[in-house]
């Protein structure tokens, strides 16, 4: 078939460990772990009291000032997505609406917009001084709320919360009128996102695309779930820059992150056309689900993301020894590491024990639906420079796992990074870039 | 150059006129209405007291004795159902042609509610001096919340538990484009096929936002109708005195297939997707672009798309949600696209009938659509009594109608701006 080829011209990324691009790969290169106690509120009832937070961060420097007082009804994800576009466009010296409304160089018809978001959770306190202005004998009186309760919260309370205003945000501000999806598939969305965008633009319906996700679950309801589900570690909240470690045998669980990522990905002739920089090629992409996922109490089993693996590598068409890089999700939970890590050894074979591999997590914690697009740009920057930056925690090698992870920063010559998702439910993607010649 | 064509071998829906196609269908025609006092929880104060729900549901018995879904969210279970009835209709259940690595799903689910009665009494027991004593609440949280109650409220927990029931292994993926989210899943896993990444994708989708917090979101919003007093007729699309949208549950899902591989193993063809397009209004989160731009290029993609003109398309199942301004900017859109000919397609809203499923709706309008196709004849607009003149196209008010149907259009429009639109035809 014959597809347009896509290439990544531009990167917004936004954690705890650096403010775009340049700030994090530097960071990463020198094993810097931004995770500390949480103090976005008091976490001491919590059996995990660390995240990765963001410090002093807010949208309004990233939203044109006519647009600024919509700040208030976005959601930390919402604005972390803002930032991250923002970031993204000026990197790669695309002028939309929202940079320069006098000198817009983008055909905004042809501009389209994958943002992948989690289940976002309103904020307590906003909620709760509401819901307290209807209490009836210390329990939630229905009638009180229906009458006059409700009418504490802003009317537009609900918009700050709905998914897909992630994505709806980006476009108003920086006029995107292509084809604009919100996927929700966890921590696989920002791969599953930067997949199906750059199909969006391989079959010619858009020219740009602006794909990625963002999210933050550093709050209350979030920390409890992911607590329940086993998946934070807890014996790290007096030492929280060693607490997240993937692959190494002593890792014990995940560690809240908040951030996301933006791509720029470009039709590669019109890339070249207007001299732009490229990172690197999009060139594979697959999806595939585990039907046992549902059972999501039960370890993950490594078969789905095994063939989805398989299927990115036959996208690309290219064999598993062409990989020069992996960069996994890395979650630091066991059983989910030992899982990708089984699936590595499935789809790449003996290569697998070779190959390098660079799970990011224990910098900067795992940011849910945010993680698959700043995975993508870490590897498109990792292409670009040809240097493999090097994991955070990783000490002793956990047999079970038997992965080549990467130590120290390596400048070598890198044609191909492949990487991986996973979500909670069982949904799995890869994706495989390319080094741009 | 030649692409793959995909059909549709299987149907499914669980709304508020029926569990199954055929009860939903005949209520339709019937001019039945879905709305009726919302019993889900004590909404007699809210300035909306009524909705369309669905009632008497049970999980169908085969889907209960798995145990794996007894603790699934309201609208996956809805889900389940509806690609039970989808599943069985394609034959694929008794194929031997099927392969799971070669089936995918592409869901537009929507998020499941809030633990309602643990959540709230939550927010009252840790409260203190005018703020949440986090402290306190996550020792109370951690008593009283259940973890299942919990993770299933994930939006992508729906694709699982059809994974699980029905045995998929292939492409994957659940999106959330608001109100727009079926239609658009039903055109992605097109284009999957399409692309030759799959041969079968079960697609649809699924939502219940009738809940406390979701409908206190949508009537702060000042979008849901307030006729508490005409509730099985409130919603009214397209009618002058129409105040609002009446919040709906459901799920619907279809079973679509590469055309060679349906006919290869001599499945029945209910029709076929000739068309998807897909556009961003990048207007404003609370308002639909006043003019239907938007609206209107979605429209023009498809068509595009599906290489029609369209003076070719015989039906539009519109948005149609009885908003002032969505059925105002749509028929605007219409015409836009149609030029002379947006007075000659009939159009109509069952919206007027079901209410508005949100994630779901758009994937039982093209439900409608195939039937429409199969039936030859139209659904009705229902409580379309007093024309507003901004709203003067055919709009098939209050009695179906005979028509000779060979090629559909069904609209959806997400709030915040994400427009989708697929053409649905004859085989």
């Amino acid at each position: 078939m014959n597809e347009r080829r896509v290439v990544i011209t531009g990167i917004g990324v936004v954690t705890a460990s650096g403010i775009g691009i340049e700030e994090l790969f530097e960071n990463l290169c020198r094993k810097h772990c931004s995770i500390k106690r949480i103090d976005m509120f008091d976490p001491s009832g919590f059996a995990c009291q660390i995240a990765g937070q963001l410090e002093g961060f807010s949208a309004r420097k990233y939203t044109p000032k006519s647009y600024r007082k919509a700040v208030k009804v976005m959601a930390r994800d919402i604005e972390i997505a803002v930032a991250a576009a923002d970031l993204a466009i000026r990197d790669a010296g695309i002028i939309t609406r929202g940079i320069d409304e006098q000198n817009v160089n983008i055909d905004s018809s042809r501009f389209g917009s994958n943002i992948g978001a989690g289940l976002m959770c309103t904020d307590l306190d906003e909620l709760g001084i509401a819901v307290n202005t209807s209490v009836t004998d210390g329990k939630f009186d229905f009638k009180k709320w229906g009458r006059e309760g409700m009418e504490n919260l802003t009317p537009l309370w609900l918009l700050k919360y709905l998914p897909n205003m992630l994505a709806c945000h980006v476009t108003i501000i920086h006029g995107a009128k292509g084809p604009s999806n919100t996927i929700t598939c966890g921590e696989a969305s920002g791969h599953l996102a930067v997949g199906e965008a750059s199909r969006v633009i391989a079959r010619g319906w858009v020219d740009v695309n602006i794909a990625g996700g963002a999210e933050s679950k550093v709050h209350p309801l979030h920390l409890l779930r992911q607590d329940l589900l086993g998946r934070l570690t807890t014996t790290h909240n007096d030492n929280p820059t060693e607490a997240c470690r993937p692959f190494d045998a002593n890792h014990s669980g995940t560690v809240i992150g908040e951030g996301g990522g933006l791509l720029l990905l470009e039709d590669h002739d019109r890339a070249v056309n207007r001299s732009a920089r490229i990172y690197a090629e999009v060139v594979g992409f697959g999806t595939r689900c585990d039907p046992n996922g549902v059972n999501f109490l039960n370890p993950p089993s490594s078969s789905a993301l095994t063939r989805a693996i398989n299927s990115a590598l036959a996208d690309a068409q290219i064999a598993p020894e062409q990989v020069d890089l992996v960069i996994p999700h890395g979650s630091g939970v066991p059983a989910e590491d030992v899982a990708e890590a089984k699936a590595i050894h499935q789809a790449l074979g003996q290569h697998a024990q070779n190959v390098p591999v660079c799970p990011l997590t224990g910098s900067y914690g795992n940011l849910f639906a945010g993680a698959g697009a700043v995975a993508l740009a870490v590897a498109a920057t990792a292409l670009y420079k040809q240097t493999i930056p090097p994991a955070v925690n990783y000490e002793t090698p956990d047999e079970a796992c038997n992965l080549n992870i990467n130590r120290e920063p390596i400048q070598k010559e890198i044609n191909y990074v492949l990487s991986t998702a996973s979500s909670i439910g069982g949904q799995y993607a890869a994706v495989v870039l390319k080094k741009y010649e | 150059m030649t692409r793959r064509r995909v059909v549709i071998t299987g149907m499914g829906c669980v709304t508020p006129l029926g569990h199954d196609v055929e009860s939903t269908w005949s209520a339709l025609l019937a001019g039945k209405s879905g709305i009726s006092k919302t019993e889900l929880f004590d909404a007699e104060t809210f300035p909306s007291t009524f909705s369309a729900q669905v009632k008497n549901f049970q999980l169908p018995e085969p889907l209960a004795k798995s145990g794996v879904h007894d603790l699934a969210g309201r609208q996956a279970k809805f889900a389940l159902a509806a690609a039970l009835e989808a599943w069985t209709q394609s034959g694929l259940d008794k194929s031997d042609q099927y392969n799971p690595d070669r089936t995918g799903i592409y869901l537009g689910a929507g998020e499941g509610s809030l633990d309602f009665d643990n959540f709230t009494s939550l927010l009252i027991d840790a409260w203190n001096n005018g703020k949440l004593d986090t402290c306190k609440w996550a020792k109370l949280a951690y008593e009283r919340f259940e973890i299942h109650r919990e993770q299933e409220q994930e939006a992508n927990m729906v694709l699982s538990h059809l994974a699980n029931q029905f045995g998929i292994e292939g492409p994957a993926i659940n999106i959330l484009t608001a109100c727009a989210a079926s239609t658009q899943a039903i055109g992605e896993a097109t284009m999957i096929i399409r692309r030759g990444d799959a041969d079968v994708m079960m697609t649809g989708g699924a939502h219940s936002m009738i809940h406390p917090y979701g409908v206190t979101g949508f009537n702060r919003l000042n979008a849901l109708s307030t006729k508490n007093d005409e509730i099985t007729t409130a919603s009214r699309p397209f009618d002058l005195t129409r105040d609002g949208f009446v919040l709906g549950e459901g799920a619907g899902i279809l079973i679509l297939e590469d055309y060679e591989h349906a006919k290869n193993r001599g499945a029945n063809i209910l029709a076929e997707i000739l068309g998807y397009g897909s556009s961003a209004d990048a207007f404003r989160i609370t308002d639909q672009d006043p003019n239907g731009e938007g609206a209107a290029a979605g429209m023009k993609a498809a068509l595009e798309d599906a290489n029609l003109k369209p003076e070719q398309i015989d039906y539009i199942s519109a948005h149609g949600t009885s908003t002032p301004q969505n059925d105002t900017v749509e028929t605007k859109a219409i015409k836009a696209v149609f030029g002379e000919f947006a007075y000659k397609v009939p159009i109509s809203s069952i919206k007027s009938s079901l209410g508005h499923l949100i994630a779901a709706a758009g994937v039982v309008e093209a439900i409608s659509c195939v039937l429409a196709i199969r039936d030859q004849i139209l659904p009705a607009t229902m409580n379309l009594k007093i024309p507003d003149p901004q709203c003067d196209l055919d709009y098939i008010p209050n009695e179906p109608r005979k028509a000779t149907v060979r090629v559909t259009m069904s609209n959806s429009f997400g709030f915040g701006g994400q427009n989708n639109t697929i053409i649905i035809g004859k085989i």
